[in-house]
């Protein structure tokens, strides 16, 4: 028998390790293991305000707070019947363009671009592809740049509250940005254009693709999710669809949709639900670059994060042109006894939030599922159909292979313990 | 400097978010100066190469909440010159240290199906409860500036120049009229340690200690503040229990506030 192992998963947010065991030229079982300490962030948000979800569900990932802070206000609003002005919801789309931005370039470029190339890192990438390792350096400014301006702070953003924002940032501290975010435009439409003379594995499958719905925008923040396979329900609907199953061989618990189980959420399944929401430009670099719906190979959405980031600057820039500072930055929200759910479109998929609160505004019960979680039945199968591929392979390129198929999905491993039923495996 | 004379910088992650180790990757700006002065040993993170030790600076993310990684970091401190912690969860305890005052086991049972397979301690400590620390680098997150600082001081061999004064200093430096005095708006500033620059006040909203308590602070005094402002003493207590709750002054002060019930 042989047994291809990473111990250490390199380059993914938090700890994980991937084994793939043969028996003669099959497949015997695929685990991502998630060694993650358990993080109690149910537990500890009982008891707390309703005021104080979007600080304290941030700590739950310095990768993607602006997702946490997104779902988590959505979630309360829901709860207390609270509808927020234009002016809000239009400041939180740039808000979370900032960390899509941010987000995605840290991944295309310093996570996931190495296995491409064979680099160990960003840095020894750099030394032959200086250009475009410094390009992505300033695309991922401009993007951290917006979550500044707008949330106060790269990391655990502190401007967010239930019902908007603590105060509009000023009109001109948004457009002093304009030139900085008009140059990594061109220069996300030339990284995408750089990405797609790398070599892809040639390698697809018709997932199940899960999104949330925010009309007749591409999504960030919305109160549907669908699928392509018919899938159309409130977010409210979530946990009667959606079911977390403990799965034996990878002691990880596994979302599943309750009739037809493994889906993917994230990139590949925005960009082929939601294609006709890009502006035509955005639409016309990702086919110049041979994306077009249905993508179904996750190794290419490394790319589709790129399509993902121009459209980000190119809605970024727009949300500035039209924004003046004005009204009021927050919808007063006063406690009540109420159950909220919220949905948003973290980098790497959907986040849910569910809350139930007390009349004093006490939180007595939440529930927070992650993307990774929900991508983690895909990752394994997905290393279930890449493994025979391995054979052929040297040790070191299988091993690589296998980390590059987990990377496809950006898994944020340090988000996924807070709610994982993680066990820990003892040998 | 010639390549093998550059220092050895080490990352290391505990029980975090991440957060901080991202601020070194965040530094765009200086990040391939950063890689061409000192060689990159162990980052995870960011990178599958790994050189062995001794490291001479080991930076650590995160809290102790594992038997095991009570054990790991014995390890690393052997291995290492110099042991920074950067953030809240290595030098307090962070946001984990909420289960400090709860019962785990408890805790436990309510998040996982399985408790009988979850290996934790009740507790969620700071670096410094295991192992001897050569400098706390505060926040949650740290500072980028701060985290740049540091490294610069221990590379070159020299003491890191970090304030240790509260939050409404940065706030009269900025200029930042005062929440609590002008909107009446409970602040944790005066008994918080800088290192943001007093970006919640200057956002319109009060300090809420992300970087723990600063150098003499004097938290009773605090305490009448926030109920002359109208805010509960549970109110209080919950902002003295977040993500510094096992740091000393912050510790104390809430449970001064238990006593008083």
């Amino acid at each position: 028998m042989k047994t291809i192992k990473v111990d250490y998963l390199a380059r993914v947010e938090g700890e994980g390790a991937v084994r793939i065991r043969f028996r003669g030229d099959r497949v015997r079982d695929v685990q991502v293991r998630i060694f993650e300490p358990p993080r109690f962030f149910e537990a500890f948000l009982r008891g707390r305000s309703f005021t104080e979800v979007p600080d304290i569900t941030a700590r739950i990932c310095g990768i993607c707070p602006v997702a946490y802070q997104m779902s988590s206000c959505a979630a309360m609003e829901d709860a207390l019947g609270v509808a927020v002005s234009p002016a809000i919801a239009n400041l939180r789309r740039l808000f979370y363009c900032g960390e899509w931005i941010e987000s995605h370039t840290l991944h295309i470029f310093f996570l996931h671009a190495p296995d491409f190339l064979g680099y160990p890192d960003a840095l020894a990438m750099a030394r032959e592809h200086r250009e475009m390792v410094a390009a992505a350096l300033a695309i991922k400014k401009a993007g951290n740049a917006i979550v500044r301006a707008v949330g106060g702070r790269e990391i655990h953003p502190i401007n967010p509250r239930v019902g908007g924002f603590h105060s509009f940032p000023p009109r001109s501290a948004l457009r002093e940005l304009l030139a900085e975010l008009q140059r990594a435009r061109q220069s996300a439409l030339d990284a995408l254009e750089w990405l797609s003379r790398l070599n892809y594995p040639d390698f697809e499958y018709d997932y199940e693709l899960v999104a949330v719905d925010a009309g007749d925008q591409y999504p960030f923040i919305g109160t549907r999710i669908i699928s392509n396979r018919g899938l159309n329900i409130s977010v409210r609907d979530y946990e009667r669809h959606f079911q977390e199953h403990q799965v034996p061989h990878s002691n990880a618990l596994h979302s599943r949709l309750k009739e037809r189980g493994a889906y993917l959420c994230g990139p590949l399944a925005r960009f082929n639900l939601h294609f006709d929401k890009l502006s035509a430009e955005t639409r016309a670099a990702a086919r110049r670059a041979g994306l077009e719906p249905p993508c179904r190979n996750p190794f290419k959405s490394i790319m589709v994060r790129a399509v993902e980031v121009a459209f980000a600057l190119e809605e970024a820039i727009a949300l500035i042109d039209s924004y003046d500072g004005s009204g009021q930055a927050f919808v007063q929200a006063p406690a009540a006894a109420a159950a909220g759910y919220g949905a948003s479109e973290a980098p790497r998929g959907m986040l849910y939030h569910r809350y139930r609160i007390d009349d004093a505004g006490i939180i007595r019960d939440a529930r927070i599922v992650p993307p990774t979680s929900q991508n983690l039945a895909s990752m394994e199968a997905d290393l279930t159909r890449i493994a025979p591929r391995m054979f052929a392979l040297t040790h070191p390129q299988a091993t690589a292979l296998a980390e590059q198929t987990v990377r496809n999905y950006d898994p944020c491993i340090s988000c996924a313990t807070h709610f994982l039923k993680l066990t820990i495996e003892r040998e | 400097m010639p390549r093998s004379r550059r220092a050895k910088l080490a990352v290391w992650k505990f029980t975090s978010c991440d957060g901080c180790q991202l601020s070194l990757l965040d530094c765009e700006d200086e990040l391939l100066e950063l890689a061409r002065e000192v060689r990159i040993a162990n980052f995870l993170e960011a990178t599958r190469a790994q050189l062995k030790g001794p490291y001479d600076l080991s930076l650590v993310e995160g809290s102790i909440t594992t038997p095991a990684d009570a054990e790991r970091i014995r390890d690393i401190r052997r291995r290492s010159r110099a042991l920074v912690t950067i953030g809240a969860c290595a030098t307090s305890g962070g946001i984990q240290a909420l289960r400090n005052f709860k019962n785990v086991p408890e805790f436990i049972a309510a998040v996982y199906a399985k408790p009988q397979y979850i290996s934790t301690l009740s507790t969620s400590t700071a670096i410094a409860d295991h192992v001897p620390v050569d400098f706390e680098l505060r926040g949650c997150p740290i500072d980028k500036r701060q985290l740049l600082e540091v490294i610069g001081a221990f590379i070159n061999g020299r003491k890191p120049s970090i304030p240790a004064h509260s939050v409404c200093i940065a706030c009269k430096r900025s200029g930042t009229v005062c929440v609590m005095v002008a909107k009446k708006i409970p602040c944790l500033g005066p008994i918080t340690h800088d290192g943001c620059g007093g970006i919640c006040p200057a956002y319109g909203r009060g300090c809420y200690g992300c970087y723990g308590p600063a150098e003499t602070v004097n938290a009773a005094s605090l305490a009448n503040a926030w109920h002359a402002a109208g805010a509960s003493k549970a109110q209080m207590h919950r902002a003295l229990r977040s993500f510094n709750a096992n740091a000393g002054e912050f510790r104390a002060a809430a449970e001064k506030l238990d006593e008083d019930d």
